[in-house]
């Protein structure tokens, strides 16, 4: 997976806690295009682990000169947002993934509803502009605890006047979530994204109220598929490969000179299937290919995307 | 390929179209093995060795200006070769960025974009087109920007919108199709086109590929080779006009095989597009006689085995049945048995 190498060209404190980064392409040229709702995996070298965290896209999707990300400082930091607010100044160089999108506006609606919470402003920073440019009718609804939390309001307030509906709980004004799903019309598409308490309650009440589930969207990231570091043992050609917490099994394997077939390399084509001889642990199966039924049986795995919990799994190979 | 000697040739009528010996040696012979059956085959479209079919994102060749010649003939004939649903038109301009930049970066000496900011002029050697235009205001071009570019690159595309759990087939440029129909098949969902493809339900194959093809990533193209054959080498082989090939195959004889029964072998490729999410699916059109495919012993030999075994239900789908017997007895006079290694290799 080719990444896209980046330098950090703004910081800017936007709210409590909150800081808002700007990344220009290392090679002083223009980022890939993206829609609406995407998102970006930062790689952050740490020692000797990277963290990947994925955090939306905030800029305008016209504009390719910049991306925007925000990242709100974690109480409990596994280390990825404490690397981010700690380590990383303007100059700095990191590498992301290419967009993607898990979250998009879906091009058949006419009327959107977007809820937000605190942070979980940040994948409609770019779907206001998609919205704005193509016309179709929405309401951005962003409840906040206090103003001093409540990044990009003015940026917003500007850009979408009476579009805007801001709920400020340190004022009083709570989201009723039922009286907005009401008062819809037929058709009407809502996107939810904050804590999750939130993002429960709006589907429990969107669901209480007969909405299609095709018409309900809560933002998903895409989970690097990363665990612990392990052993393979390769019974054929005797040789033992480590696996760090970051890298995939074939990669790890490819890395020592091993020779092992593969195709799509996400899970999907069965290229790549090995067979299990043994393991110490359980194999966590990411991929698309093996039935639920061979997934229990743990005799294959393909190693593309997917690894073991466990100190050595030894394969036919 | 740098320097492209256009044919003129004609894949209706009085089919001239051939295959130079460059041509042929660089055809995407699809079997590596004696037998067939589905599988997910795909692979990343990363660039490939050069002068191979898949060494840029878009393939053009020696047939480049013939085939853009029949395009339009068939469009001409049949609109509805052309559709794009409304909600479709960031994938539009996702599919003439996509294409104009590569075949600007990967045929220099053919093409050439220059940007403006977002005043843009393009220019295509080979087709004698020059046009400016603002990106984004569909106004400023003569047609479309999706049907506008699919008269200029080779090959059918379909542009897919991904949305509750699926993919929809909304727009299409569509006309050297294997006997399916875009005006059926456009607004249908992932299962619903692929509902009459027989023998892959027990498999799986379509819930694996779909899911795949949803979490296909920008930067990340990937391609897999379908096979069928034509009788003739005709490129709109559309249920709308089956009138006008359908018969043909009853022309089939053991002793004009050779040169009436081609191998149609499709490069589709699939791109995750930047503005739209869109997906773009793009399936490039192969044809070979088997007197062309038969230069390359091995060839002969092995399509003869993959042929001679291929499942009653394909046989069927790809409507091959009817002139089977006419086609195996011209390839066996190819087929000394002898075992051959793995690989599509032609020598």
């Amino acid at each position: 997976m080719s990444a896209l190498n980046v330098i950090v060209s703004n910081i800017e404190l936007v709210a409590d806690g909150i800081r808002h980064f700007t990344f220009i392409a290392a090679d002083g040229g223009e980022l890939p295009g993206f829609s609406g709702g995407s998102h970006v995996v930062v790689s952050m070298p740490a020692g000797n682990r990277t963290y990947r965290n994925a955090y939306s896209l905030l800029s305008s999707p016209a504009d390719r000169s910049n991306y925007q990300i925000a990242v709100r400082l974690q109480e409990q930091s596994r280390g990825g947002s404490r690397f981010m607010h700690e380590q990383v100044k303007v100059g700095t160089r990191l590498d992301i993934s290419w967009p993607v999108n898990l979250f998009p506006i879906s091009r058949v609606g006419h009327q959107h509803i977007l809820v937000a919470g605190g942070i979980g402003i940040t994948p409609f920073m770019s779907q206001v502009h998609d919205l704005l440019r193509t016309g179709a009718g929405f309401e951005l609804h962003y409840a906040f605890r206090s103003p001093r939390h409540a990044g990009f309001i003015d940026q917003l307030k500007q850009l979408l006047g009476n579009k805007l509906v801001c709920h400020d709980q340190s004022q009083g004004q709570i989201l009723d979530l039922h009286a907005l799903l009401s008062r819809q019309p037929l058709g009407t598409h809502v996107y939810v994204c904050g804590p999750d308490g939130m993002v429960d309650a709006l589907i429990a009440t969107a669901h209480e109220l007969g909405w299609p589930d095709a018409h309900i969207h809560n933002e998903e990231f895409l989970a690097p598929p990363v665990g612990e570091p392990f052993t393979i043992r390769l019974r054929q050609s005797q040789k033992n490969v480590d696996v760090g917490a970051e890298v995939s099994m074939l990669e790890a394997m490819e890395a020592a000179g091993v020779d092992v077939p593969y195709l799509c390399r996400g899970g999907a084509c069965g290229r790549c299937e090995l067979e299990v001889l043994a393991t110490d642990g359980v194999i966590e199966h990411h991929d698309h290919y093996l039935s639920d039924a061979e997934k229990g049986a743990g005799k294959k795995i393909m190693p593309c995307v997917s690894r073991a919990k466990c100190s050595f799994i030894e394969l036919n190979l | 390929m740098n320097n492209l000697a256009y044919k003129h040739e004609t894949f209706r009528d009085d089919y001239t179209y051939r295959n130079s010996p460059d041509a042929i040696r660089r055809f995407p012979f699809p079997f590596a093995e004696d037998h067939y059956m589905y599988s997910v085959n795909i692979e990343q479209h990363q660039p490939g060795a050069k002068g191979s079919i898949v060494e840029h994102a878009f393939d053009i060749d020696e047939h480049y200006v013939s085939e853009c010649e029949d395009k339009l003939i068939t469009l001409g004939q049949d609109k509805g070769r052309y559709a794009a649903l409304p909600h479709m038109m960031d994938a539009q301009w996702d599919f003439l960025e996509l294409s104009m930049e590569s075949l600007s970066r990967d045929y220099p000496h053919l093409f050439t974009l220059t940007k403006d900011g977002e005043r843009w002029t393009w220019r295509n050697g080979p087709l004698g087109i020059e046009d400016s235009f603002v990106f984004g205001d569909a106004a400023t071009l003569p047609l479309e920007p999706f049907e506008y570019m699919g008269r200029q690159v080779q090959g059918d595309f379909v542009l897919l919108d991904q949305r509750e759990g699926t993919l929809f087939a909304d727009a299409g440029f569509i006309t050297s199709q294997a006997d399916w129909s875009l005006a059926f098949d456009v607004g249908m969902s992932w299962h619903e086109w692929h509902g009459p493809v027989p023998q892959v339900e027990k498999m799986g194959i379509m819930d694996r590929a779909l899911k795949f093809l949803m979490s296909l990533q920008q930067g990340n193209p990937v391609r897999r080779l379908n096979w069928t054959m034509t009788i003739n080498p005709r490129l709109d082989t559309s249920p709308e006009h089956f009138p006008e090939w359908g018969p043909d195959k009853l022309k089939v004889t053991a002793q004009n095989a050779g040169e009436k029964a081609h191998l149609r072998v499709e490069l589709q490729t699939m791109f995750r597009l930047p503005r739209s999410n869109a997906i773009l699916f793009s399936i490039r059109c192969y044809l070979i006689s088997l007197e062309e495919l038969a230069t390359y012993p091995r060839w002969a030999k092995r399509f003869h085995r993959v042929l001679r075994d291929l499942h009653p239900d394909l046989l069927e789908y790809k409507g091959i049945k009817v002139y089977h017997e006419a086609v195996l007895a011209w390839l066996s006079q190819h087929d000394d048995g002898a075992e051959l290694a793995l690989g599509a290799h032609p020598e």
